[in-house]
């Protein structure tokens, strides 16, 4: 706990003064979306053993539920937020209740089916303009006073909603509450047994973990100024599962440093085409045979850290 | 009604490609623990199979229907061999994790090279035409797809459920140790039960080719609606699989008619239904 706290403001540190560096402030703005999403992931996969194969439905709905209210709607932007957050904690109730009657191998298939079931509705739904998106997206006044439209406010803006999503995760894992999500991961029968009602533990979970991605997906649409189809994609949970993967499933950092390195290495490969699934592919396939722990797992695994 | 009946057809038609693709994914799922998101993938080999041997080698379809599940089967034996063997013991998630990657690598190599439009193949001229059944006219091609698929599904059963390989390999899925004590090479077995699974796709694969056309991402949403098929039905039951397959199918033929802008999603509504009625699915004993 003690060098988690020593981590996260080393973290905090070098995120603040990114402005200063001269690093593209868009790529750190867009990683630290997709940071915070793999983080929701990971609260869900890393210590209460589900596996979501569609948690980039959260993604999706919040970033249509917020382009939609900033800009049909008028809404000023910390509302917007607000509109496209709840949004995505109402479907992760839904669909929480839905998936958590399952488990491990058929609760990932059912939340991939879930994710394409919606995928399909916003496809044909009128206010998502199809294949186009929300396109053109006011960023407006935060409060009346940010102006969101000057990249710099804009990016503390977004490192202030990510480090938020982060320390609600952090503080979520070390309560008692967290205590009872990693003992379901562990045996499941015998929490039960105990006399928690581990259904209840694990859709409150899957509801906090659903809201935090919808965090995300609301923050990104300031960043990206759309909200199209691929936000909904299978592609798009592939990759969030990615993120956390080559970090590392269960720890607390290494989703941060997987969305780094994914978005990183697409910025990169950007006009390699069709190689970079294959390459993401390929990490896949080399995570799961020779690196389970990720990179942040391995690391804190060597220097017996908890990370 | 003559809409209605085709319709039907076409529900029929996809039904015996679920049918086979969940037939494979839960014959793969009691021998090895692992969910095979490689199987749309490969079902799309499949079908670039028969269009190689076509094209390249001038192989008609007959024999197409013979080599594909052949060669996509030993492709998927060597994925077996090489990478899916290290899994076992590990969580079945893993499992998950590696064939999607596998997917995405197939998928987007196949992808790079043919684009992602369609490339056509011909139905062969013998299957060629129709036939007039006084309240319907039923593309030969169309029909033979729903029987030969039927007697696919219904050899594959006899397999595993009447004969004595069969009664190995439900055995080796109850108690792999004990089989492995009376002296049968359980390895062995779980690799060409990989290979039978994943020709099952190939083979679906060859037969949607003049349906669908042969498309790098043919397999991609498939799979996910067979995944769905999976949940409804439980993979319990070969039985169960073959019939959830087919009655799902035509639950979407039904659909296309009667309310089009369903079609695409009701496979995933029904999912959720059952889930709240039956959350073991409707064959499946509790996971």
């Amino acid at each position: 706990m003690r060098n988690e706290m020593v981590v996260f403001g080393i973290m905090a540190a070098l995120l603040a003064i990114v402005p200063w560096t001269g690093i593209y402030p868009f790529f750190v703005m867009q990683a630290l979306c997709f940071a915070l999403l793999a983080c929701a992931f990971n609260l869900l996969i890393g210590y209460g053993g589900l596996l979501s194969f569609g948690h980039a439905m959260f993604l999706g709905t919040a970033g249509y539920c917020s382009a939609h209210a900033l800009k049909v709607w008028g809404l000023p932007p910390e509302l917007g937020i607000i509109v496209g957050t709840a949004a995505a904690a109402v479907l992760a109730a839904v669909t929480g209740y839905v998936s958590i009657r399952r488990q491990g191998i058929y609760f990932a298939m059912i939340t991939l089916a879930l994710s394409q079931l919606l995928y399909f509705i916003y496809l044909q739904a009128p206010f998502t303009h199809g294949e186009d998106g929300i396109q053109g997206i006011p960023q407006g006044y935060l409060f009346g006073v940010l102006n969101l439209a000057n990249a710099t406010i804009l990016y503390y803006v977004i490192l202030a909603g990510f480090l938020f999503g982060f320390l609600v995760i952090f503080r979520t894992i070390n309560s008692p509450f967290g205590e009872v999500l990693k003992s379901i991961r562990e045996n499941e029968q015998r929490a039960i047994s105990l006399g928690y009602k581990t259904d209840q533990y694990k859709l409150l979970a899957f509801i906090l973990s659903g809201t935090l991605a919808g965090l995300a997906g609301a923050l990104k649409v300031f960043v990206a100024q759309n909200a199209s189809l691929t936000d909904v994609e299978v592609a798009m949970s592939g990759q969030i599962v990615l993120m956390t993967l080559v970090g590392g499933l269960g720890t607390v950092f290494g989703p941060v440093v997987g969305a780094f390195i994914i978005i990183a290495m697409q910025q990169y490969l950007a006009s390699a085409g069709q190689w970079v699934n294959v390459i993401q592919g390929v990490i896949f396939v080399a995570c799961v045979l020779t690196f389970r722990r990720g990179i942040v797992g391995e690391f804190a695994h060597y220097f017996r850290l908890s990370l | 009604m003559q809409a209605l009946y085709a319709q039907l057809l076409v529900g029929l038609i996809n039904g015996s490609f679920y049918a086979l693709l969940s037939l494979g994914l839960a014959v793969i799922f009691g021998m090895l623990n692992i969910i095979n998101f490689a199987h749309g993938a490969l079902y799309m080999m499949g079908a670039f199979c028969a269009y190689f041997l076509l094209n390249l080698l001038g192989i008609n379809y007959w024999w197409a229907l013979l080599i594909a599940p052949i060669a996509v089967g030993i492709f998927g034996m060597i994925l077996e061999r090489t990478l899916l063997q290290w899994l076992a013991g590990l969580d079945h998630l893993y499992g998950l994790l590696l064939t999607f990657g596998l997917a995405l690598i197939i998928q987007g190599v196949f992808q790079n090279y043919f684009g992602s439009s369609g490339l056509p193949y011909s139905i062969p001229d013998v299957l060629k035409g129709g036939m007039n059944l006084g309240f319907m006219y039923l593309p030969v091609y169309r029909g033979w797809v729903v029987v030969f698929s039927l007697i696919v599904c219904l050899a594959t059963w006899f397999l595993i459920e009447r004969t004595r390989l069969g009664a190995y390999l439900r055995a080796a899925t109850e108690n792999p140790t004990l089989v492995r004590a009376f002296g049968i090479n359980v390895p062995r077995m779980i690799t060409l039960t990989y290979g039978l699974g994943v020709g099952l796709a190939a083979l679906a694969g060859v037969l949607s080719a003049p349906i669908n056309q042969v498309r790098p991402l043919m397999g991609e949403n498939v799979i996910i609606v067979v995944f769905a098929v999976v949940v409804i039905g439980g993979m319990g039951s070969i039985m169960g699989s073959i019939i959830t397959g087919f009655a799902l199918g035509v639950i979407e033929g039904l659909t296309k008619y009667f309310y089009p802008e369903a079609s695409n999603t009701v496979v995933f509504v029904l999912m959720v239904l059952v889930l709240l009625v039956k959350p073991t699915g409707l064959t499946g004993r509790a996971a």
